[in-house]
């Protein structure tokens, strides 16, 4: 006997963001998810972000990592709220970690939430948390050949983030085939070069966020 | 690998899906697009640890890859996304905008009549 059944795999996860999102939309509140590889500058574009906008825009930081409270840390010393996740091995963040980690922040005057997902190109994409947008993003160390090796991550951003330009002196990376890969793969794709390090084309990523919240 | 996840959410929604009085299930179909970061021997693998001591053991798994679609804005012409060779499989342009990823679907399953 064969039943026909067309029924979401990830059906559980999909429930828990879809009441993310509408518990975002309730409270007016925009929130991010950033996806990357380990080692790309998610924390330290999150820390200058800090500093820069929270005299202006309320901002909490979901952080997720394996193991450690390192990143939330660091974010709290930058005066932001901050939750950190302990996935324990698990190799992406899920909808209904964020639910839970939403209930430990005072949410009530949020404009922003960022979550900062398990450093990994792969896995997170294939998860929904309920946010209203997605930034990748890809540190120049790490090879211009990626969008085409990690076609997802770079297909579902809204904005893709090409960090430690200030590098690229020192490396053979070539960003118009990185700007073009992306841009065949999500013709919407925003992208800008910043260097969280020296600030350089960092101000166009925060008038981006400030916008998109409105 | 987030398979191991994915798998056991196969073996609970067949689960969940099997008639109360059917028998063994003996073969799940899904489907999954093409850019989705599966891997099918991962996934395999997984449901064969996941299925264990359920309705579900030793049942086979087939897994349908969905073609992502894509539009050419030079002739219109629809076709499959290829991931190697990104360009309009009638007049050859690279200037495309791609759909969305098909989404993980469990499909059907089949089971053996209970006697």
């Amino acid at each position: 006997m064969k039943i026909k059944v067309n029924k979401k795999i990830l059906e559980r996860n999909e429930d828990f963001a879809e009441s993310n999102r509408k518990f975002f939309k309730k409270k007016n509140i925009f929130c991010i998810n950033m996806i990357s590889s380990p080692g790309s500058g998610k924390t330290t574009i999150l820390e200058k972000t800090a500093k820069a906008l929270k005299n202006k825009i309320n901002i909490a930081v979901i952080e997720g990592d394996l193991y450690t409270e390192f990143d939330a840390d660091r974010i709290r010393k930058t005066g932001l709220p901050a939750v950190q996740i302990e996935t324990k091995g698990a190799c992406h963040l899920s909808a209904q970690q964020i639910t839970k980690a939403l209930h430990q922040l005072d949410t009530d005057k949020l404009d922003i939430v960022v979550i900062e997902n398990v450093g990994n190109l792969v896995c997170p994409s294939d998860f929904d948390l309920g946010e209203t947008a997605r930034a990748v993003v890809l540190s120049t160390a790490e090879g211009d050949d990626k969008c085409a090796k990690y076609p997802k991550a770079f297909a579902q951003a809204d904005v893709l983030l090409i960090n430690k330009i200030d590098l690229v002196k020192h490396l053979d990376f070539n960003i118009s085939r990185v700007k073009r890969d992306a841009k065949k793969l999500n013709k919407d794709l925003k992208i800008f070069e910043i260097s969280a390090k020296t600030a350089k084309g960092m101000q166009g990523w925060f008038n981006w966020l400030i916008n998109a919240k409105r | 690998m987030h398979e191991a996840i994915v798998a056991q959410n196969i073996v609970d929604t067949a689960v969940a899906q099997a008639p109360k009085k059917g028998g063994k299930v003996t073969r799940v179909v899904i489907s999954c697009g093409q850019i989705n970061a599966l891997n099918d021997e991962a996934i395999k693998f997984g449901f064969e640890m996941a299925s264990a001591g359920t309705i579900c053991q030793g049942a086979k798994l087939k897994i349908k890859h969905i073609p992502l679609k894509a539009v050419c804005k030079n002739c219109h012409k629809k076709f499959d996304f290829d991931l190697y060779n990104p360009k309009c499989s009638k007049c050859g342009k690279s200037d495309f905008s791609l759909g969305d990823d098909a989404p993980l679907l469990l499909e059907e399953i089949e089971f053996e009549e209970q006697q």
